[in-house]
């Protein structure tokens, strides 16, 4: 009798279950999508933060003072201590490789423009653009234009041609910054005449920093021009890290084991600092810390901003199912009416009424997670461009919230409607 | 209205009560006849106050949450920036061809851009030390740098003459045991005591920092750089560049493409994400409402059967369920504002430290909405219920 009855009831009311459907699906929607979304949001503005450039630097051990003042190195060329390129590949082998989005070398050397008395001297800084490597079995490409996402490469005046773009790493061209391209009055395709070599210019750059008054060249020929085969100053790494806290900035010689499993484990910017310098022989590694510090903050208030929006969510949906819920059943009051001067209990009522509510909350609550899902999708590719995945784990903790949410909706208009007395909902005085 | 359905509903309403007809004229001469209308939505409400209550509750919450989302959206934006300035200077005016800035330049930059923004001079020089290497010696202003380089580790702010802040790699170089040392510029010494140390990760730590005028006097040299932290969005930092190069014909002035970029690329991401999360609370509080002002308007088509079966016109039911639905619309949305704006307040306090300011521009948006969304669920109802015979509502099926 019991399924019957709960059955006919959806069978012969199809259009008020379908209001209180509605309601639990759209509710459960947009709960599962905004929590989707405040989970993963950490994730994707850490990847954002990363166009603020790199967060970690590798210099080598023994190196001597940098002299540099607006951009123009004045230390001799060929002082001081060097990376080796070979080492950089290692990099991907580090614990938290995955979190290591690109890194790039760096190799100043102070060139001579021209010949004679008009000859200048100007930094030529030797890195990598996009340039293919192996760890491995693993292919992966990284350079300036991962690690460094505004510099910006143009035929002067910011126009965009497909004549004028990136050199290629193992070509001998190069690209000239624009205030160096200004005073030199160059423009791309022309060639310049670097410490004898003829080398041609294949756009010109942009960066808002000391680069525009440098010329940038693949690393390879910066070494051949300073005559130190494989020889790196210095490694920009960009890395995706956790904010830091009490943990992250312990030093790591003074922690007990356990504690150092943890620390060593976490993807803290000084803990992925170690780790580069236990790949690459004889190197420190720092993080730069205008960008590093700076980006635990940013970080978590957004994160922070999104909980709270995503409990307004969660508020707004449990109170709209149960509003749908209340109304549902206050419709029904004659009907109660009958039932129990057929003689129904109060138990058995509530237990029909409650059986409905799960079967609404569970149906609402598959159709809702599913659209919620699709709806984080849609967030994640219109605005971060990337997938927002759910966690599968989301799945029974949403289903078990709207069974909740459905139940403490219904709950008082139950009692309600049990409590009304069934002359009355009879005579239909309500 | 006519007479005989005023009197009706009269007697109908305060049963037990025997008006003579004298009083009745009275009453009626008090009260204008529009009062009959006013009268029935407040009995209406009155007489169902848990459902009238538990409607209004809707529309309070939504109302409440749509104005929290309103003001953070427009709030969150401004905090974030604020945030993003401690990345530091996004704006860096330089002396063209290594020359000094003129003398008024920190002051030209600071009535160009008014108390908001935060200047820092810097000047460079090349030093050497006792053992002959060289070494970037900068002067600055302390109080300053320190508060637009946030990210700066210091282990002590310099604050007696002779004082010197010192990177990390200059110190090994320089001073190991933190011992004072002698720099030479041109032939003039200074004694310098090396108090603070500097780690910042880039280019700082090789470098010794001076106060400015202990710099000026020991080298001669001006500032060169002034490197700026302007407010507000990108558009605003535009003009404010073009405003300095006015002022500066002297100078280069660029911005920091770095910070700039970063700061629009993370804060267009948020504002999309901010966006779309506050679309859906407010659909779905808009949704609540919805439900309940269906059931509460459905429940009532007795009321709307008695009032049709006395021959009240269709237009006048209309209008008076539209009427008690605005009504509320009207009550819910001020209620809702304030408790919104509370609500944002809180969420700035807890998130950001400081408060969200009220924005009462959004509240004809909030008043609108709540309105609109109230009608349509009276409305939605009142067209179902239409077709539908008043005897038969009356007797109940």
């Amino acid at each position: 009798m019991f399924p019957r009855i709960v059955y006919e009831s959806f069978r012969r009311q199809a259009r008020r279950k379908l209001l209180a459907g509605i309601a639990i699906t759209l509710g459960v929607a947009v709960a599962t999508a905004m929590i989707a979304v405040a989970t993963d949001i950490g994730d994707k503005i850490n990847r954002e933060l990363r166009s603020y450039g790199a967060n970690l630097v590798v210099t080598p051990q023994e190196d001597t003072l940098d002299v540099e003042v607006g951009g123009v190195n004045l230390k001799p060329p060929s002082d001081g201590a060097f990376l080796n390129e070979a080492d950089l590949p290692k990099i991907r082998g580090t614990f938290w490789h995955h979190n290591i989005v690109g890194f790039s070398p760096m190799l100043p050397v102070t060139v001579k423009l021209g010949s004679g008395s008009d000859a200048k001297d100007v930094t030529l800084l030797g890195t990598y653009f996009s340039k293919a490597l192996r760890f491995g079995k693993e292919d992966f490409t990284t350079g300036v234009r991962i690690t460094h996402p505004w510099w910006k490469v143009s035929c002067g005046d910011g126009k965009q041609s497909p004549n004028c773009g990136w050199p290629d790493d193992d070509s001998e061209n190069i690209l000239v910054g624009e205030r160096l391209a200004t005073k030199l009055n160059k423009q791309p395709g022309d060639t310049l005449d670097v410490a004898g070599r003829q080398l041609t210019i294949s756009g010109i750059l942009s960066t808002g920093g000391a680069e525009d008054d440098q010329i940038v060249a693949p690393l390879a020929l910066a070494q051949q021009i300073l005559g130190k085969p494989g020889a790196v100053r210095r490694v920009y790494v960009s890395a995706l890290t956790k904010p830091p806290d009490a943990l992250s900035v312990r030093d790591p010689k003074t922690m007990t084991p356990e504690v150092y499993d943890r620390w060593y484990c976490s993807p803290y910017v000084e803990s992925i600092a170690y780790q580069l310098q236990e790949v690459i022989p004889h190197s420190h590694a720092e993080q730069i810390r205008q960008v590093a510090q700076n980006e635990g903050t940013v970080l978590s208030r957004i994160k922070g901003l999104m909980l709270l929006i995503t409990f307004a969510a969660l508020l707004a949906s449990a109170l709209a199912v149960s509003a749908a819920m209340a109304t549902a059943i206050y419709e029904r009051r004659v009907e109660v009416g009958l039932m129990k001067a057929l003689g129904a209990g109060d138990l058995a009522v509530s237990a029909i009424f409650f059986a409905e509510a799960l079967l609404l909350a569970l149906v609402g609550g598959i159709a809702g997670f599913a659209a919620g899902a699709l709806l984080a999708r849609q967030i994640g590719r219109s605005i971060f461009n990337s997938q927002i995945s759910i966690e599968p784990v989301l799945f029974p903790i949403i289903i078990a919230i709207a069974v909740f949410v459905t139940f403490a909706g219904s709950a008082a208009a139950i009692r309600r409607a049990v409590k009304f007395d069934p002359v009355f909902a009879l005579r239909g005085e309500g | 209205m006519t007479t005989t359905t005023t009197t009706a509903m009269t007697t109908i309403t305060t049963p037990g009560t025997l008006l003579t007809p004298k009083q009745v004229a009275d009453r009626r001469a008090q009260s204008p006849h529009t009062s009959m209308f006013a009268r029935m939505l407040l009995r209406a409400a009155v007489l169902r106050r848990r459902r009238a209550a538990s409607a209004l509750l809707a529309m309070i919450v939504a109302a409440a949450v749509a104005t929290a989302m309103m003001n953070l959206y427009v709030d969150v934006q401004a905090k974030l920036r604020t945030e993003f300035r401690n990345y530091g200077a996004n704006v860096v005016i330089v002396a063209k061809d290594g020359k000094s800035l003129p003398a008024d330049a920190l002051a030209k930059v600071e009535s160009v851009l008014g108390a908001k923004a935060l200047a820092v001079p810097f000047s460079y020089a090349v030093a050497r030390t006792h053992d002959g290497q060289s070494v970037v010696v900068v002067g600055t202003d302390f109080a300053r740098a320190r508060q637009l380089n946030h990210w700066w580790k210091v282990s002590h702010w310099p604050d007696a003459p002779n004082e010197a802040l010192v990177g990390m790699r200059a110190a090994t170089a320089v001073s190991p045991k933190r011992q004072p040392f002698e720099l030479t510029f041109q032939g003039k010494a200074i004694q310098l005591a090396p108090n603070g140390m500097l780690q910042t990760g880039a280019g700082e730590d090789s470098r010794i920092y001076l106060d400015q005028s202990e710099f000026q006097a020991w080298t001669g040299i001006a500032p060169s750089t002034i490197e700026v932290a302007a407010t507000g969005t990108g558009a605003e930092v535009e003009t404010s560049i073009r405003q300095l190069a006015q002022v500066l014909p002297a100078a280069d002035i660029r911005p920091v493409r770095q910070i700039m970029e970063g700061e629009a690329n993370v804060l267009n991401k948020t504002r999309a994400t901010l966006y779309a999360s506050a679309t859906l609370v407010v659909l779905t509080s808009a949704l609540c409402v919805l439900a309940t002002l269906i059931g509460w308007v459905f429940d009532r088509r007795r009321d709307f059967a008695i009032m049709k079966a006395l021959g009240a016109s269709e237009h006048l039911v209309n209008g008076f369920f539209a009427a008690e639905a605005a009504a509320l619309g009207v009550v819910g949305a001020i209620l809702g504002f304030f408790i919104g704006i509370g609500v944002a307040a809180w969420i700035g306090r807890v998130n950001f430290h400081a408060p969200v300011v009220p924005r009462f521009s959004v509240f004809p948006y909030v008043l609108a909405g709540s309105v609109a969304v109230a009608l349509i669920s009276a409305i939605l109802p009142i067209e179902l219920l239409r077709r539908v015979q008043p005897a038969i509502i009356l007797r109940g099926e």
